[in-house]
């Protein structure tokens, strides 16, 4: 569905250097991209600020002209058949808007069925079906300059969605929202993929996104991915462990060993253990811990994905 | 045809979301046939100092003004506002224009289509009527085609300056007020005969630029009046094809400067 290969783009941008002298620099923005995703993937695109996410997914849609390698979408090469592939991918772009502002949103949304040319039938159908999952029949009246951002957001998820698209971007679709409005996007999104007519591709900052939505995470720094692949193989790879906490009733004693286990943290006397595990199931570690000592509570942490894309990012700082 | 119909809601939509603000429309649809009537007032102010003006009469004088000013208010009303692109670019609202179906540049015109300028393209129009009534003109089939073509060859020709000054934005985002100096500039060049202008001036902004054929040429065809600069009568009917070329290269540069586009952060 999406093919890219050694996709380049430079900036060239113009530092001043002397009181009217300026120097040119090339700046790499994306520095050789790699990427093949399959129809009905949902595939979350991250990395921090500047990385290259976004101009990648201009890439893709064809806003942008890449400086170099080859970029497909649909079968169709984004710039030269811009309008065609524009027919075939709906997108978000969480910060610039489809909407008429000044219009109720249902104008909007009639609008775009002329634009696309959707048959009148299909369009209601789809838009029926936006209007149960994302509950927009509240505001389908209201000029879109006076919706709350939650709202705003749905009603781009439905605009781009209403041409029945093969590829969905969303370039951080849930940026500002609170936590109900990102609920509900999360899920209309997962009802989405979870039907595997639509590819997804998601560009996000909050990780839960990623979490909730994306069995595929690619992690771009610098302009190059730095991680291709499952969520787990991320955790594996960066060594991230589950861990398991324990509250003793006595302190625990000097020396103790819990075999396929790690002691990483002692707290509160002695009373509160953590231990990483290391490749043993939380069940032998479980039943080890009780076998040694009394036990008053017990959880098991899994590792968090915050901790594993800091510590990647930090790894690959220089370029 | 799909497309038409397309192009056709986009300007159906931005007259609603204009009448959505109704008093301000209102107050600017009316003060916006000013700009027009002190164009043909210089004019007329010009002639109460003189009778002649580079060798022309009032009504001749006012005939080359009014084929400007129809031509420059239905060139500004309908593409005069590409100007704000270098606003799109900088604020990286281009994206969303350029991810739907339709070419970017009718998506542009017809998303900020101001209506408000509606009354000046009526009164430029009504200006050139009276003009054509002044003159004592001797009508063969040909003066009457080219009285229909002349207005909207000079619309055609003045649009592309417009679009041209305004693809400058693709390549340089700070274009400021440069393109206006070629599309304001130009109306009030072609609103006098071009005779008045000095020989370097007017060989470079009437000849090597074109615009002697926005209205010159094609009033003194009409008069027939031959060019006492020397071109032959029949340069009045070539307004048409000098408009198609301006056309031309200014969808060429258009098309070269979207590819050009950089977008901004996220």
């Amino acid at each position: 569905m999406i093919r890219t290969n050694e996709l380049r783009k430079d900036f060239t941008v113009r530092v001043k250097s002397g009181r009217f002298r300026r120097e040119k620099r090339v700046v790499e923005a994306v520095a050789g991209v790699t990427l093949s995703i399959e129809p009905g993937e949902m595939v979350g695109y991250i990395g921090p600020n500047g990385a290259g996410k976004s101009t990648t997914l201009k890439m893709l849609t064809g806003v942008l002209t890449p400086s170099g390698g080859d970029v497909e979408v649909c079968g169709l090469r984004p710039v030269p058949q811009r309008t065609k592939l524009a027919l075939n991918i709906g997108v978000v772009f969480g910060q610039r808007s489809q909407l008429w502002w000044d219009l109720p949103l249902h104008e909007s949304f009639a609008l775009l069925r002329h634009i696309y040319r959707v048959p009148a039938a299909e369009h209601a159908a789809r838009l029926r079906r936006c209007r149960d999952l994302l509950d927009l029949d509240d505001f389908l009246d209201i000029p879109v300059r006076q919706l709350s951002l939650g709202q705003r957001m749905r009603g781009e998820l439905t605009a781009a969605l209403l041409h029945g698209p093969r590829v969905l971007f969303l370039d951080e679709p849930t940026i500002g929202l609170d936590v109900v409005s990102k609920q509900a996007v999360r899920s209309f999104l997962a009802e989405l993929g979870a039907t595997g007519d639509v590819t997804l591709v998601l560009t996000t900052h909050d990780l839960a996104d990623i979490e909730r939505l994306c069995e595929r995470l690619v992690v771009i720094d610098h302009g190059r991915v730095v991680h291709d692949g499952t969520i787990d193989a991320l955790h594996t790879r960066y060594g991230s462990r589950r861990s398991l906490v324990a509250d003793l009733a006595d302190p625990l004693p000097d020396g103790f060993v819990l075999p396929g286990a790690t002691l990483v943290g002692v707290e509160a006397d002695r009373h509160r253990v953590t231990f990483a595990l290391d490749g043993v199931t939380a069940g032998v570690a479980v039943a080890g811990l009780v076998a040694a000592v009394s036990i008053r509570d017990l959880s098991v942490v899994e590792p968090d994905i915050e901790d594993v894309v800091a510590r990647l990012y930090a790894s690959t700082d220089a370029p | 045809m799909g497309e038409l119909r397309a192009y056709a809601a986009l300007a159906g939509a931005q007259a609603r979301s204009v009448f959505s603000y109704r008093a301000s429309f209102l107050i600017e649809l009316f003060s916006n046939v000013g700009a027009t009537v002190f164009d043909v007032l210089s004019v007329l102010v010009l002639f109460r100092a003189t009778d002649r003006v580079g060798g022309f009469t009032l009504p001749e004088a006012l005939l080359m003004t009014s084929i400007t000013s129809a031509g420059f208010a239905l060139a500004d009303f309908t593409v005069g506002n590409v100007d704000r692109l270098k606003v799109y670019v900088r604020a990286g609202t281009l994206d969303a224009v350029l991810v739907r179906p339709l070419g970017a540049l009718p998506q542009l015109l017809l998303m900020d289509l101001p209506i408000r300028k509606l009354l000046r393209v009526v009164f430029g129009f009504g200006v050139l009527a009276v003009a054509l009534r002044m003159n004592h003109i001797d009508w063969t089939p040909a003066r009457v085609l080219l009285i229909t073509v002349a207005p909207i060859a000079a619309a055609v020709f003045l649009s592309s300056i417009f679009v041209l000054s305004a693809s400058l934005a693709f390549w340089w985002v700070d274009s400021g007020e440069l393109g206006s100096a070629f599309t304001y500039g130009g109306r009030d060049f072609t609103s006098y005969p071009i005779t008045v202008y000095g020989p370097l001036f007017r060989g470079l902004f009437a000849y090597a630029l074109g615009f002697a054929f926005v209205s010159y040429q094609p009033a003194l065809a009409l008069l027939g009046r031959p060019d006492p600069l020397g071109l032959p009568a029949w340069a009045g009917f070539a307004a048409p094809f000098v408009a198609c070329a301006a056309a031309v290269v200014a969808a060429v540069v258009w098309r070269t400067g979207i590819r050009h586009y950089r977008s901004t952060g996220s």
